[in-house]
Formats: structure tokens, C-alpha cells, sequence
């Protein structure tokens, strides 16, 4: 098996060097015979698809066959492990997620190479970007991190097994769903970097390029949001985010996604911020490429990379290369960028979008200086130092705050210029709610829960969760305030009640009213996020018969035991938990301890409402009297995390869906009435 | 992204076990005997105790600050614990603590940088780069603002059908909300 990977590979990276020479070639010469090479550079660009492929499925089938002759499989398996992990290995170690980089960056080259049809050459300027890309992790693969390295010496009789970590089902998807993520940015590079090398006229590789740059965005917000909770299950620290260099790779990336998503709109609209919008995405793919090499180089420590080699040069390296191609088409075609509007008023619809991505890409600065400040302090002092949550929260919590605040304002306001006249029509209704909503939770008896009986004054963690949620409520109000205006105009002109009417609304313009849910989606993960300052937890030992009160809780120990399977041993507290005098539940926190490479893991119980959470650690046992230790966290409103990324996810593919085509109200006269809910 | 904690009561009956080695288990009876006296710290220093504890990290490599380390068997947290509640009841500040862990684990046992030295950019460099930021946003309005407009030469011609569609187009994008 082992042969026929690497064949596959050694294959698959004369095939992408050929795809990318001759591709470039057929750019270059453009005569009569450059059409057909080309051509042959398209099908050898598919054909990578098919052979990477096949080295994907040898290594996932060695995984199941046990065969340790691999080192790969020897390292990240052994014959216990259960089914879907084995399918995992693929992603586990080092040189199968470069595999999957690879394979996943083959199937997107795949299905822009089949659809070469939409514009045949632009389509080949980018196909000539992703197979140059190709190139690199097949380099990677074959000379730097080979999958299919073969073990020296006599074969092991087991593997050593799977990092305990990863022995979670999320596990099964989070990783592919977070590379495609990482892996989709590369499209819409290629397609900008080419539009920029042919100087392509207009905006059409941004309708072009705009579905593909959302599904990337939807499956790294997916992927990002996975990784949260595999850490709020697996690491049972009680909390899902912890500034952990690896999280912030995958977030910048993301900010600087989420700031392309908005201000294309202003080159699509008003031919506006096309170098802004040509280094952002430049940004965003180099971004992927550095969250990548982080994760898998071992340049920063982290509970989230499961890999350290010296592959960080090759990264370095690539990444060099990548900014210098960039800033040399950039150079080269720069007056091909020029603006086509000017800025008519402050208050407009593209000045929002420029502090949109000022604040987004402050908040990405941020992120990546706290993240290098480590080895720049090494370099420049001699000693490392940490760079935690301290200071990312008090940079970020504010900016995301203020781009709260845009969230709501932005999307009232017009193109070109808006009358102060039209923002306090549009604004009032929401911005009185809001406040209500505040002076609410200030009134309120602490009793209540967790927000409720906030005294701001007390601590500035109170008050950020405050603004947080106030200003959630704004954006929620002015999101809402746009269906109900929208879906009346329809429900009078259709007769359709209002569901009907927004629902006919949102179909109308997908793409306007799909973005308005992830932002209301934002805003339950924001809610979600504020719930964090109210967090308690406790940690005690528990005999039988033992009481543990902590919130509204107590927990009764009613048992504990161990149990021994296949993969490994576990000991587990059986609890019965009480509320208000009434028993509502019984939790069972674990501790496993995994033979094949000796290590413990937790595997937390949860509780979750839309109140808080019941979160229980089996930390370990008192070694003299052989009782369990349990650590409770009340976490309040953490569910609005998770809920308020499946409305993100709902809303983004509404705004994937094609728009219905406007239905034009007939009225008197000669006037056109504007059909109602079109545009962006 | 997560804000600071509210601060609850520890209860201190962890830390009579975990450690078989028996050296191990006299230190940790010696730090039993300053969480003892822990538990008798005023709310005031509880307070401080979980503010601190947030501020420093575990050193055992487990990329955890120091009072949500739950990593088992963890060989440095409970000591540490031990000798930031010890600290606390010898009345020492907060820097004092805090200088105290540096000198014994190195400078990476603090969360944040310092405010003082080459730690200090680490600071600074955000702050700059809002103020660069929207210096650059106000330069770039500004030049927008005062582009002229490029007219045509010569007379103004009247509009063909394309044009025409052209513009009803545009007019549309920039009216639409």
C-alpha cells in the first residue's frame, strides 16, 4: 500500500508542475497552438484531483488494515481504535492533514477546472494560481512530510495510537470542515491574482468569485465554531476560547474574510477600494497559509497543534514567495485599480464599510501581533514572554463592540449619502428598545440569573457584557424593523400575511436578507460571549452521599466506579443534580485513560439550557481514599453561542441561494416603481 | 472570546491528594497549611486571590492560566496556588506577587506583558495602528472627496440606449438601501 501512495504522490506532483508550467506557458505564448496546452493543462490539473485522491484513500485504508509498516499510520493509530478515528487519522498527524490541504485544494482546482466555461481565460489564470499552490504542498508531502514514510527496524505489533484529544467525534469533522475553510480561500486568491495579472475588465470575477468566497466563509465559521466547542467539551478547562495561538490562526484569517465579504461590495456597487479589496484577499489566503504553518510547523506552543516540525522554512518560504508575486502584479497593474467614485457624504453606506474594515482589520492586527510578540520579545530580549487573554480582551472586547454598533447602523444607511432625517426614522424604534432592554437588566432582581441585576459599575467585565447585549438588541431591533418594513410593503401590494410576506422578501434579495440573519446570528454568539463574565465554578471532593452547592445547583454524590474496554479504562462519578429541591437530572463525569499511548483524558458532562450550563470535570482521585474530585462550572448563556453559529450557517446558505427574480409593482403613470427588496 | 470571571469560592480539599511520592505529599501538607489559612482570608483577598490567578499561568506547559489548569496529575499548579494564597497572606501587593512568580518561573508565568520595557509595545502597537488606521480612512475620504470629476471633452453628447441603461442601473445600486 505504501508504494502505491507514494507513487500516487510523486505522480500527482509531476501532474500539478505540468498543470502549472504548461498553464503558464499557454498564458504567456498566446499563439495559435497555446489554446490546446492549455487545454492539456486543465485535464492535468483534473487528473491531480483524481490522483491525490487515491493517495488520500491508500493511507485511510492502511489505517483500517493496521498497517504499522507506515509510520504515519504507526504513530496516529493502533488496532482498538474504533472505525471513525481510523477515518480520522487522515487529519491526525502532520503529513495527513498536508495530505488533506492537498486533496481538498484538488477538488476545488476540480470543480473551477470543470467550469471553465463561465470565462475560459480568466478561468485559466486562476487554475494556473491554484496549481502553482498545488505544487507547494505536493512538494511538501513528497520531500518534507511523506505520509507514507516507512517504519525502520522490525514492524510493532500496535500502533501507538491516537493523541487522547483527538479521540472525540467532533474530531471526525472539524478538521476537514476548518480546511475547507482555509483551503476555499485559495479560489477566491487565484481568482484576483489573475484578474489582476490580466488586468480583467470590471467586476465580474467578483460575481464570479462572491459564492465561493461565502462557502469558504460559512465552512471556516463552521470550522472555527467546531474547534470552540471540541475545546469547551475535550480540554474541560469550563471555557471555549482561550486566545490559544492555533484559535487566533483560525480567526484572523476569518476577519479579514468577514472584511472582504463587505467591502467588495463597495468595488461591486460603486467601483470603489479595489486595491483595498485586491490586498485583503491576498491577505486572507496568506493568512490560511500562516494559520497553517502555525498549526503544523510548532512555531508556537499550543493545546491545539498536534504537530511540531521543521516544516515552518518550506512555510516561511512559500509565504515569501507568495507576497512577492503579489506586490509584483500589484506594482505592475496598480492603474488598472484605480476608483470610479468618489466619497459623496460621511454618512453613507461605504463609509460604514470603511470602519467596518478598519475595525475588523484592527481587531486581526491585534490578534496576530499578541500572537508573534513571543518570538519578537525572544529575538529582541533574549526571553520569551506569554501573550494571553488579558491582552486580547482588552483590545478586542471593545472593537467588537464598536463593530457591533456598526452591524446596527450600516445596514440603514444608503449608498452615496443618507439624510440624518432618515437615520432617526430608521433608528429610533430600535435604539429606545435597546435601552429599554438595558435599564431592564439593571432593575431586575439578581435572582433572576445570571444577567439579570447587573451593576456595571462594580467591574468592567459587567459593563462590557452590558454594552454587549444592549447593543446586540439594537442590531437585533434594526434587522427585525427591516423584515417587518419590507414584509408590510409586500403583505399590502400580495395580500400575503406577514410570515408569508418576509419569507417572499427574503427570497427576493437572498443575498441582502440572508446577510441581515448571520448578523442577527452575530448577535446571539455576542449574547452568548457576554454571558462569560457571570462564569462560577467549584472544585470538591466527592464521597458518596457528598453535597456540592454551587448557583442554583447541588450535586449528590450517588456513586463512582471504573470500567475497562478495548481502548481504554475509564473512571466515572455518577451525580444526581437538584434544583429548587427537585432532582432534574444525573451527570457522569469521566476520566479515560488510554492504553495504547498511556495518557489520560476528560470527557466532560454538560447540561446545557439557554439559561446556562451544568458542566462537570472528573479532575481525578484522592489517591488516599480513592474518592473522586469534581470540578462544577455554571456557565450561563453559552448555548446562544453555539445556536447563534447554526443561524450564521442558516444565513449564509439563504444568501447562496439565487434570488427570485423581482416582481415590479405596476403603478400609474410613467413612474417605474423600484422593484421592492432588490439589490444588495 | 471571554470576559473576566465572577469570582466563587475554591474549596481547598483538592489539594490533600494526587501525590503518592511522599515528598511530595509534605509539601503539598505544608501548602495545605497556608490554604488553611487561606480559607480564612477576608472576601477582599478571595477577590484578589482569583484576580491574580488569572494573571499568571500554569508552567507545566499546559497552556492554561494558573486557575483553570485542570490538567491531571498537573505537577506545578497546586504548588502554585499554594504560594499565591502563602503570598496574599503575607500581606504582599499585587506587584509584589507578581515579581515574586517571575523570579521564581521566568517572565512567561505572567499572561500579559508588562507595562514597562520592550513589553511595553506590546501595548502600545495596537493603539497605533486605530490611530494609523484612521488617519489612513480620514486621508482616504478626504482625497475622495476632493477628486475632481473627470467630464468628457467636449459638449455633452445625449445619451444612447446603452448608456442610458447604463446609468438607470447605477442610479438603482445607489438608491437601494
Amino acid at each position: 500500500m505504501a508504494q502505491i501512495g507514494s507513487f500516487a504522490l510523486l505522480l500527482a506532483l509531476a501532474l500539478s508542475v505540468y498543470s502549472f508550467l504548461a498553464g503558464l506557458l499557454a498564458l504567456i505564448l498566446k499563439n495559435r497552438g497555446s489554446d490546446r496546452l492549455g487545454e492539456t493543462a486543465r485535464r492535468a490539473g483534473i487528473a491531480t484531483f483524481a490522483i491525490v485522491l487515491l493517495a488520500a484513500v491508500v493511507l485511510v485504508v492502511s489505517a483500517f488494515q493496521d498497517d504499522f509498516s507506515i509510520a504515519y499510520i504507526f504513530h496516529h493509530s493502533n488496532r482498538d481504535l474504533p472505525g471513525p478515528y481510523k477515518f480520522a487519522v487522515l487529519w491526525s498527524g502532520q503529513e495527513g492533514s498536508l495530505l488533506l490541504w492537498s486533496f481538498l485544494l484538488a477538488a476545488y482546482g476540480l470543480v473551477l477546472r470543470l467550469r471553465f466555461r463561465v470565462d475560459s481565460r480568466l478561468f485559466a489564470h486562476a487554475s494556473v494560481v491554484i496549481a502553482g499552490v498545488q505544487v507547494f504542498f505536493l512538494l511538501l508531502l513528497n520531500f518534507a512530510a511523506h505520509p507514507f514514510a516507512l517504519m525502520q527496524g522490525s514492524l510493532p505489533a500496535d500502533g501507538a495510537g491516537l493523541n487522547v484529544l483527538l479521540q472525540y467525534p467532533e474530531m471526525v469533522i472539524h478538521p476537514p470542515i476548518l480546511y475547507l475553510g482555509y483551503v476555499g480561500f485559495t479560489v477566491p486568491f487565484a481568482f484576483a491574482l489573475g484578474a489582476l495579472a490580466m488586468r480583467y475588465p470590471g467586476e465580474k470575477w467578483i460575481h464570479i468569485t462572491r459564492r465561493w468566497t461565502m462557502v469558504t466563509w460559512g465552512f471556516l465559521t463552521c470550522g472555527v465554531f467546531l474547534g470552540a466547542h471540541w475545546a469547551y467539551r475535550v480540554l474541560g478547562w469550563g471555557g471555549y476560547w482561550g486566545w490559544d495561538p492555533v484559535e487566533n490562526a483560525s480567526l484572523m484569517p476569518w476577519l479579514t474574510g468577514t472584511a472582504f465579504l463587505h467591502s467588495v461590495m463597495m468595488q461591486e456597487k460603486r467601483g470603489m477600494l479595489k486595491v483595498w479589496n485586491v490586498w485583503l484577499i491576498f491577505a486572507t489566503f496568506m493568512l490560511t497559509i500562516f494559520g497553517t504553518d502555525l498549526t503544523r510547523s510548532g512555531m508556537i506552543s499550543s493545546v491545539h497543534a498536534f504537530a511540531q516540525s521543521s516544516i515552518g522554512t518550506w512555510f516561511h518560504g512559500f509565504l515569501l514567495v507568495i507576497f512577492a508575486v503579489c506586490l509584483f502584479f500589484f506594482l505592475k497593474n496598480r492603474s488598472h485599480l484605480r476608483s470610479e467614485h468618489k466619497l459623496e457624504s460621511l454618512v453613507s453606506r461605504e463609509s460604514s464599510f470603511l470602519f467596518n474594515n478598519l475595525l475588523l482589520l484592527l481587531a486581526c492586527f491585534t490578534i496576530l501581533w499578541g500572537t508573534l510578540f513571543p518570538i519578537l520579545s525572544e529575538w529582541v530580549e533574549g526571553h520569551k514572554v506569554t501573550v494571553g487573554p488579558p491582552f486580547f480582551n482588552r483590545v478586542n472586547v471593545p472593537v467588537a463592540l464598536l463593530l457591533l454598533l456598526l452591524t446596527a447602523v450600516g445596514p440603514l444607511l444608503a449608498w452615496r449619502r443618507t439624510s440624518l432625517e432618515s437615520i432617526k426614522r430608521n433608528f429610533l424604534w430600535p435604539a429606545v428598545g435597546a435601552v429599554l432592554i438595558g435599564l431592564f437588566l439593571l432593575a431586575t432582581p439578581q435572582s433572576w440569573g445570571s444577567v439579570f441585576g447587573m451593576k456595571p459599575w462594580q467591574d468592567m467585565s459587567y459593563f462590557y457584557s452590558l454594552m454587549a447585549i444592549m447593543l446586540s438588541a439594537l442590531v437585533g431591533l434594526t434587522v427585525i424593523s427591516e423584515f417587518v418594513r419590507g414584509g408590510r410593503v409586500i403583505s399590502r401590494h400580495t395580500g400575503q400575511n406577514m410570515a408569508a410576506s418576509m419569507a417572499h422578501l427574503a427570497h427576493r434579495n437572498t443575498r441582502r436578507y440572508g446577510g441581515y440573519i448571520v448578523h442577527f446570528g452575530v448577535i446571539v454568539v455576542m449574547i452568548g460571549f457576554a454571558g462569560s463574565a457571570f462564569n462560577q465554578d467549584k472544585e470538591q471532593e466527592m464521597g458518596f452521599g457528598d453535597k456540592m452547592n454551587i448557583g442554583s445547583y447541588t450535586l449528590v454524590c450517588r456513586s463512582y466506579t471504573q470500567e475497562d474496554k478495548a481502548n481504554y479504562g475509564s473512571e466515572w462519578a455518577i451525580l444526581d443534580v437538584f434544583q429548587g429541591g427537585k432532582q432534574i437530572t444525573t451527570m457522569y463525569p469521566e476520566r479515560r485513560f488510554y492504553k495504547a499511548n498511556q495518557q489520560t483524558a476528560t470527557m466532560v458532562a454538560d447540561r446545557s439550557t439557554m439559561k446556562e450550563d451544568l458542566y462537570l470535570v472528573y479532575e481525578g482521585q484522592n489517591q488516599d481514599t480513592g474518592r473522586p474530585i469534581i470540578k462544577a462550572h455554571v456557565n450561563p448563556l453559552v448555548m446562544w453561542v453555539w445556536v447563534g453559529v447554526l443561524i450564521m450557517i442558516v444565513g449564509t446558505i439563504i444568501a447562496l441561494v439565487p434570488s427570485a427574480v423581482p416582481v415590479r409593482v405596476a403603478v400609474p403613470a410613467r413612474v417605474e416603481a423600484a422593484p421592492v427588496g432588490a439589490g444588495d | 472570546m471571554r470576559f473576566t470571571k465572577r469570582s466563587t469560592k475554591r474549596s481547598t480539599t483538592r489539594f490533600k491528594m494526587r501525590f503518592k511520592n511522599p515528598h511530595l505529599k509534605r509539601s503539598v501538607r505544608l501548602l495545605l497549611l497556608s490554604l488553611a489559612v487561606f480559607a480564612f482570608l477576608g472576601a477582599g483577598d478571595e477577590a484578589r486571590f482569583e484576580d491574580l490567578g488569572h494573571k499568571l499561568m500554569c508552567v507545566c506547559s499546559c497552556n492554561q492560566v494558573l486557575l483553570e489548569c485542570n490538567h491531571v496529575g498537573c505537577p506545578l499548579s497546586d504548588r502554585m496556588r499554594g504560594e499565591l494564597a502563602a503570598s496574599l497572606t503575607r500581606g504582599d501587593n499585587d506587584d509584589l506577587t507578581l515579581q515574586s512568580f517571575v523570579q521564581k518561573y521566568g517572565p512567561t508565568v505572567l499572561l500579559a506583558p508588562t507595562a514597562a520595557g520592550f513589553d511595553r509595545v506590546a501595548w502600545i502597537m495596537p493603539y497605533l495602528a486605530l490611530v494609523l488606521g484612521l488617519t489612513t480612512v480620514i486621508l482616504i475620504v478626504r482625497a475622495w472627496r476632493l477628486r475632481p470629476l473627470v467630464l468628457p471633452e467636449g459638449a455633452i453628447a445625449p445619451l444612447s440606449g446603452a448608456e442610458l441603461t447604463h446609468f438607470r442601473e447605477q442610479a438603482r445600486k445607489d438608491t437601494e438601501l
